[in-house]
């Protein structure tokens, strides 16, 4: 019943010309998600990504368990020293990832150029 | 106590993850005929999946022999759903995630459906059911006329 998670990985430059790593999700966010969220996240090399920017433009749905994926993520991310930002979040979940704390680990942007411009 | 003409819709649904997008669906098109603002309807479908979520996960085990009964009433004012499964119902109240807890390692990333249900909607209540059973989380949204 769940749609299943896409991730797809991109790497940018910012204007400010530091390299920046896209991990752009499709579909839900869920319990099942773990493959395509906490994966896509392990399997990039730690040393070299240092700033991390999360596309949730093509995501529709996401549920506290899915949350809780982003979470760990940031977790990690934050022991290994990188910087996660968001972006293409609806308004809804812009209200709800603020409700739980979560930008006070990531930066939220409403698109890719505003967040690209402040990296 | 004034007289009050209420609809009502009930679904039910398997106690299978993914089946509480079916509640979601059922609440959004409720509400949107009800005349709530889309922001209004979003916050309805969250807590209602996590309230369907709870209900799969934790009071009914994933027993697919069980199901969740979802009731959606609606009067002129308000829309009430009650989420049923058949648990012995939630005996603590949500408490707001510690993100930096969480971050830690201190706290489970995981738990934020009751919180998440409790600070969406305009009421929410957890009932424990007789004998341990039909346990229910019952939430309400209210239609804001001068909005």
């Amino acid at each position: 019943m769940q749609s299943e998670t896409k991730s797809r990985v991109d790497q940018l430059t910012s204007p400010a010309g530091h390299p920046v790593t896209v991990l752009r999700f499709e579909g839900d966010i869920a319990s099942t998600s773990k493959e395509a969220v906490l994966g896509t996240y392990q399997a990039l090399p730690k040393n070299a990504v240092k700033q991390i920017l999360l596309d949730f433009t093509k995501v529709d749905y996401i549920n506290s368990s899915g949350i809780a994926l982003v979470i760990q993520l940031l977790m990690e991310a934050a022991n290994a020293g990188q910087k996660v930002y968001a972006f293409g979040l609806s308004p809804h979940f812009t209200k709800v990832f603020t409700m739980v704390g979560i930008t006070k680990y990531a930066g939220l942007f409403p698109g890719q150029a505003e967040a690209m411009a402040a990296l | 106590m004034s007289d009050k003409k209420t609809t009502t819709v009930e679904v039910r649904l398997p106690s299978r993850m993914g089946f509480e997008k079916v509640a979601m669906s059922t609440a959004s098109a409720v509400a949107k005929l009800m005349g709530f603002p889309e922001d209004r309807v979003e916050d309805l479908k969250t807590a209602v999946a996590e309230a369907c979520i709870n209900a799969i996960e934790h009071g009914n085990r994933l027993n697919e022999k069980l199901s969740v009964g979802v009731v959606l009433s609606a009067d002129a004012e308000s829309l009430e759903v009650k989420v049923i499964d058949d648990g012995k119902g939630m005996r603590k109240q949500p408490s707001k995630p510690d993100i930096d807890r969480k971050m830690h390692g201190e706290e489970d990333p995981r738990g934020m459906g009751m919180f998440l249900i409790q600070a969406l909607v305009d009421e929410a209540e957890w009932v424990a059911g007789s004998e341990g059973k039909a346990s229910y989380v019952r939430l309400v949204i209210r239609l804001d006329k001068d909005a």
